[in-house]
Formats: C-alpha cells, sequence, structure tokens
C-alpha cells in the first residue's frame, strides 16, 4: 500500500461532526473505483462497487472521523476551554498542539495552581493557547472543533501518526476497493461518521443498505507494551478477528468464516477480545432486523493519543483478509 | 399564557396524559392532523402551503420538518408504604435530593397535597445537618394515619410532583417543569401561526427524562429530512470563583446546541439558525458544548439518520422545585424559530463546507 496515501489521510482534519474536509479526500480517493458514490443524511460517504449478481450484500465501515476536542468558552484573556470529542484522555494532551478547521493552532496547557499537583489533571484543568490576548481577538468560537497535530512518521515497519484510529481502516477500504477485480457480491464501503461518539453514521448508513453480512475494519489496542492491561493482541502478529468487545459480540459464523479465511489463504491473524471499547459493528448488527456483523482490527498501540502506531504488515494482511472475502462467494 | 398551563400540568416520564390535554387542547385548531401513538406521544401535522420550486426536488415528496418538544417532567413514584402511613419514593429522572427536604408536592392525579417529611431543626445533631439525605431516607407526608390509608390514597406507583404555581415576576416567569413545557409552549407558539411551505410535523414525546424515549418512536413514524428539538436548558450565570464559563446566561437569548453528550448537531442547521438571527438581529447564544443530552440523541441516529439540531431557552435551575426563565428569551426563541423555518429549504440540507 502506498505510504502517501495514510499520509493524506490521518493528516487530514476530521473530528466527529465535522468530517467535511477528510470526506473531500477520501471521495477523490474512490470515485474512480466505485460505481456509485453517495453521502448519507449524517455525512457518511457510501461507495458502491457492483457484483456479478449471484453473491450477497455486503457492508464494510470503517469511520472517517477523529477524536478531537471542542472550544466550551474563551476566557477574558482569551484562553480557551474545552471538552472533549470522543474519549481525550488529559494525560495525552498536556504540551501537545491542536489546529481548528480553520487552521488556528492552538497550545494545549495546564493550570498551575493544582489541589493535588501529583495526580493527573482533568480536563477543566486545561486550556488552549491560541496566541490571543482577549477574548475579543480570539479566532476561536464556542463550539470550534478542534484535532491533535502530529505529523505522519515512519519507523523500520511501524505506522506513526494521529486518527490512525480509524484512518487506516479507511486506508485499508480504499487500497481493497482498489485491488477488487471480480466479486459476486454488492459491496458498500461505508466512510462513517461520529463513531468516536454515538456510532450514528454506521448506525444510518446501514440502515439504508440494509446488508446481508457487514464487516468493521477499525483498530484495537494491544497487550505487548510494558506493563500493559493484559490483552493477547501484539503488534505485528497480524489482523485481529475480533470475538467480543464492550459493545457488541462478533457473531460466530462470521468470526470463523474470517478465520477459515485467513488460514485459507496463509494470512497471519490473531483473536481479539477488547474489555473496553467498541466500534461501528456493535451498531450495525442491531439495524433493522439484525445484521450477521464481525470485525477486523488492525492492532494499533498508544489508541487516542496523538501518537498511535500500526504495524505495516497487519495493515497489508488486514487488505489481503478482506479481499479473501469478498471475492469468495 | 400557554406556558402556565403547560407548567402547572402534572406529566412525570410514564404518564403525561394530562399535559396532553392541555396539548392538544392548545393546537387542535391549528393543525391539519393529530394523532397519540402507542406510548402516548402527540404527533400534529401542520401541512405546508403548496411550496414554490425551492422547497422539494422534482418528483419527491415535500420535505418533512420535525419539531420535537418533550411533555414529561421529572418527579418522584410512590414505591413503598410504612406502618405510620408514610410513602417512600424514587426519583424518576435527575432530581438533587438535595433539594428534597421539606418541599411541597402534587401526589397523584387528583393532586393530593404532600410533603417531605423532615426532621425539625431542634431535634437535628450538629454532624448530621453536614450530611445530605439520601431519596431512600425521606419520606412524603400525605396526611395518612396508618399503611391502609397511605395505600388508598397513593397506591404503589403513584407519581408526585412539585407543587408549584406559574407566576410572572416581571421580565421573568417562574415555575416547575419549565424543562421542557418552555420548549412545549414555543412549539404551540410555532403551530398557531402560519403555516410554512413544508409539512411540519410537531411531536409532544413521552419519557425523554429517562432516556429518550418517546422521540425514538416519534421519529420512525415521522421520517423527516431535518429536526429541530426545543427544550429548556441549563442557565448556571450564577457567579463563579473561575472564569470558566456559564453553560448558558438568562436574558442572552436562545441557546443553540452543537453538541452535547447524545449527539453531534448537523453544522447546516446551527449555521442556518445563527445566520437567521444575525440577520434579523435576534439574540443568540451557542450553549456550552458537552452538557446535557435532549431527544435529539434518539432522534438523528433513527432509520436513514436525520439532521437535527437543539434550541432551548435558558432556564436557571431546572429539575428543581422552581425554575426562572426570561419572557425576552422566550419570545426570541420563538422568533428564531418562526424566521428560520419560513428560510428552510431542501438547498440548506444540500450545501456542505
Amino acid at each position: 500500500m502506498k505510504k502517501d496515501l495514510i499520509r493524506k489521510l490521518v493528516e487530514a482534519y476530521g473530528p466527529s461532526g465535522v468530517e467535511e474536509q477528510i470526506r473531500t479526500v477520501i471521495r477523490a480517493e474512490v470515485e474512480p473505483l466505485a460505481d456509485e458514490l453517495r453521502v448519507d443524511p449524517l455525512g457518511s460517504l457510501v461507495a458502491r462497487k457492483q457484483g456479478s449478481g449471484e453473491g450477497r450484500r455486503i457492508a464494510l465501515a470503517a469511520h472517517m472521523d477523529e477524536i478531537g476536542v471542542m472550544a466550551t468558552y474563551v476566557d477574558e484573556k482569551g484562553f480557551v476551554r474545552f471538552t472533549a470529542i470522543g474519549g481525550v484522555s488529559a494525560l495525552t494532551c498536556v504540551g501537545t498542539r491542536v489546529e481548528f478547521g480553520d487552521g488556528t493552532l492552538g497550545v494545549i496547557g495546564l493550570e498551575k495552581k493544582r489541589d493535588d499537583a501529583s495526580r493527573a489533571p482533568k480536563l477543566s484543568q486545561l486550556y488552549i493557547d491560541v496566541g490571543a490576548t482577549s477574548r475579543d481577538d480570539c479566532p476561536v468560537h464556542i463550539g470550534d472543533s478542534a484535532v491533535f497535530v502530529r505529523p505522519f512518521a515512519t519507523q523500520g515497519s511501524r505506522l506513526i501518526a494521529k486518527a490512525m484510529d480509524d484512518r487506516i481502516g479507511c486506508a485499508v477500504l480504499i487500497e481493497t476497493l482498489r485491488r477488487l477485480e471480480q466479486t459476486p457480491h454488492d459491496i458498500y464501503f461505508i466512510f462513517s461518521t461520529q463513531e468516536e461518539t454515538t456510532l450514528s453514521g454506521a448506525r444510518t448508513s446501514a440502515y439504508t443498505i440494509d446488508p446481508d453480512l457487514a464487516i468493521a475494519v477499525d483498530v484495537t489496542t494491544t497487550g505487548d507494551t510494558p506493563e500493559s492491561h493484559p490483552m493477547a493482541v501484539v503488534l505485528g502478529n497480524g489482523p485481529a478477528i475480533k470475538v467480543k468487545d464492550s459493545g457488541m459480540i462478533a457473531h460466530p459464523e462470521v468470526r470463523d468464516m474470517l478465520v477459515q479465511r485467513a488460514k485459507g489463504a496463509d494470512i497471519p491473524y490473531q483473536l481479539e477480545v477488547l474489555e473496553r471499547g467498541t466500534t461501528d459493528a456493535a451498531a450495525m448488527q442491531l439495524v433493522r432486523a439484525g445484521v450477521p456483523t464481525g470485525v477486523i482490527s488492525i492492532p494499533c498501540r498508544y489508541v487516542h493519543s496523538p501518537s498511535e502506531m500500526v504495524d505495516e504488515q497487519d495493515v497489508e494482511n488486514s487488505v489481503r483478509l478482506l479481499l479473501e472475502v469478498l471475492q469468495a462467494a | 399564557m400557554i406556558l402556565k398551563d403547560l407548567s402547572e400540568a402534572v406529566g412525570v416520564a410514564g404518564d403525561e396524559r394530562r399535559v396532553g390535554e392541555v396539548v392538544i387542547d392548545a393546537v387542535r385548531e391549528h393543525v391539519d392532523e393529530v394523532q397519540v401513538d402507542t406510548m402516548g406521544n402527540i404527533l400534529a401535522l401542520k401541512r405546508g402551503t403548496t411550496g414554490p420550486d425551492l422547497t422539494s426536488k422534482p418528483d419527491e415528496r415535500p420535505m418533512r420538518v420535525m419539531l420535537a418538544a418533550h411533555i414529561d417532567e421529572v418527579g418522584l413514584m410512590v414505591v413503598g408504604h410504612d406502618s405510620d402511613g408514610f410513602l417512600q419514593v424514587r426519583s424518576v429522572g435527575g432530581i438533587d435530593a438535595r433539594l428534597l427536604p421539606g418541599v411541597l408536592l402534587w401526589v397523584g392525579p387528583e393532586r393530593i397535597p404532600g410533603i417531605i417529611g423532615i426532621k425539625p431543626v431542634h431535634l437535628v445533631q450538629q454532624e448530621e445537618s453536614r450530611k445530605v439525605a439520601t431519596i431512600e431516607q425521606l419520606v412524603v407526608d400525605v396526611g395518612a394515619k396508618n399503611k391502609d390509608e397511605a395505600k388508598t390514597l397513593a397506591p404503589l406507583g403513584t407519581n408526585a410532583t412539585f407543587a408549584t404555581q406559574f407566576r410572572e415576576l416581571g421580565p421573568t416567569v417562574r415555575g416547575k417543569a419549565f424543562d421542557d413545557r418552555a420548549g412545549c409552549a414555543v412549539l404551540v407558539e410555532i403551530l398557531r401561526g402560519e403555516p410554512f411551505p413544508f409539512d411540519v410535523w410537531a411531536a409532544f414525546t413521552v419519557q425523554e427524562e429517562v432516556g429518550l424515549r418517546g422521540a425514538r418512536i416519534a421519529a420512525y413514524t415521522i421520517k423527516p429530512d431535518c429536526a429541530f428539538v426545543l427544550e429548556g436548558t441549563v442557565a448556571d450565570d450564577l457567579p463563579k470563583d473561575k472564569d470558566t464559563s456559564p453553560t448558558t446566561e438568562l436574558g442572552k437569548g436562545p441557546a443553540i446546541t452543537v453538541m452535547d453528550r447524545s449527539f453531534i448537531a448537523d453544522r447546516r442547521l446551527v449555521r442556518h439558525l445563527t445566520s437567521t438571527a444575525e440577520a434579523l438581529g435576534i439574540p443568540y447564544q451557542v450553549k456550552q458544548p458537552g452538557i446535557g443530552g435532549t431527544d435529539a440523541g434518539a432522534i438523528h441516529a433513527t432509520r436513514e439518520g436525520v439532521p437535527s439540531v437543539t434550541v432551548a431557552i435558558p432556564c436557571r435551575y431546572i429539575h428543581s422545585p422552581v425554575a426562572l426563565l426570561s419572557l425576552d428569551d422566550y419570545d426570541d426563541t420563538v422568533r428564531l424559530m418562526r424566521e428560520s423555518l419560513s428560510r428552510l429549504t431542501y438547498r440548506t440540507l444540500e450545501e456542505r463546507e
């Protein structure tokens, strides 16, 4: 897979609810490859690839929104207070930079006077400094959204950036669509919105599609770093096929099918049980009369930090696994 | 004033029938159709004038706009009776137990007067006075002499609400249940006005305070192209020791939600409201993001998805026996909604940044 594509995707701006810019980037990639393209009422981009007619209707979802922060107040001196968009930890915020939709750059600072400075700070003790000197000259207004700033980087086979969650899933979907030659299935590639907050984009797009089978492609955490929470997933050991997370249990037949396809094509894989967190799959499986749903997870360290790390081989193998699924009858 | 009738009506989540009657009486002559659905939501259709080309795409049904306000309120429910004739209660919806001791109640549909019992100050030990009594420790006194009499007066499951009469206090008014009878009143005023180019479906929803339950099925029935949720929201503009924001402020105009805990508002609708307000000089404020949740949380994720936004009248002391709102904010909210709706077209929803 071209790293240029991943760079373009992870560096684009797209906090939940403001996905216009990232959607434009993805649209340019998939427009020449899809048989049909539409934007749903909540902003998800759906690209359809027509099958030969003998197969099923399959929905694939990767979310294009990313976590971020939203301005809640501008004080007299022009400092901006904020709240989280999705799961943002105050620990990863201190000293980092954020960028608003219009390009305004800010630094996140921490109040010095705290009752117990040895304890982890709360978001309410942080503020964004955009270089303003008063409320009047502050370019940021209440309700404006910002994302972390961190350029894409590679280190050996590791890829590092903000918003790997879930632009790397978007990259897998785009690359799969690019390589897909023939398929019996009608396939809907959903680049969903508002996953990090309410899973609303995939939920509503899946309702419209009414699929026979759904697969989400998203990141998952790993258990291979120093003193980490016990978890079997290891970076670089292959795509993780989800068994369960805190929002869903993968349909056993979908899970087994993914395992069979991986084995059949000699693609490394691992099984995933995630104790905290969920994906668009949790919403898609409960749409209408229910949809058999599974998840291909790309192992990722430091999820929801400005430096999320994935392995190049896991990404490539996720594309291979997805192609095996889509090209089989 | 319709807000008075709505505020004084009793409708704790789960039994909103009395409020529903007030709503139906208020709007019946101004709408084309009224139905009550399986959960008790009141759905009223106000047909659009056969519109100019802008409002409907060729070969498509006319645009449907949902306006929602919830008729339920927070309150208490009787869950037991003790041998001395006192009622044990639990809260329905979010109530701060610190507010309860000594409060007057209307118990049941007949509005039996009740009072939340508390030990006289003469008998309170010093350390006790620093603690907050939990709702489990409080009882409601309806004057019953024994268990049987208490059971007859207020059987298990009886609802109780704050016994608060509506009052005008010059530029502000006070009353109970402004969350969300204030939104209901705005919605009634909109329905009483001229029709819009498109069909308006008003939903007076039930059980918002216990999980946005009524709005979910109302939106499923209505299948709207977009939705506006009308609310009475938190105004915490009291003095603070740190310069880190009020949620909304009384007297600064309708509060527009960009994001709360239940949903992210559609940016095009937010922009439509703010640009309408700016063009006409109507004051408005952006509600501090990340706080609270409204029916929009259920409506926006219905079926194919519904672009939604919430517009609220700032109210001090909501979810308490008495709330306070500014009549200027009330009038400005009605005006902002009317003007924004009259300018709303399919194009509003086609434009993306």
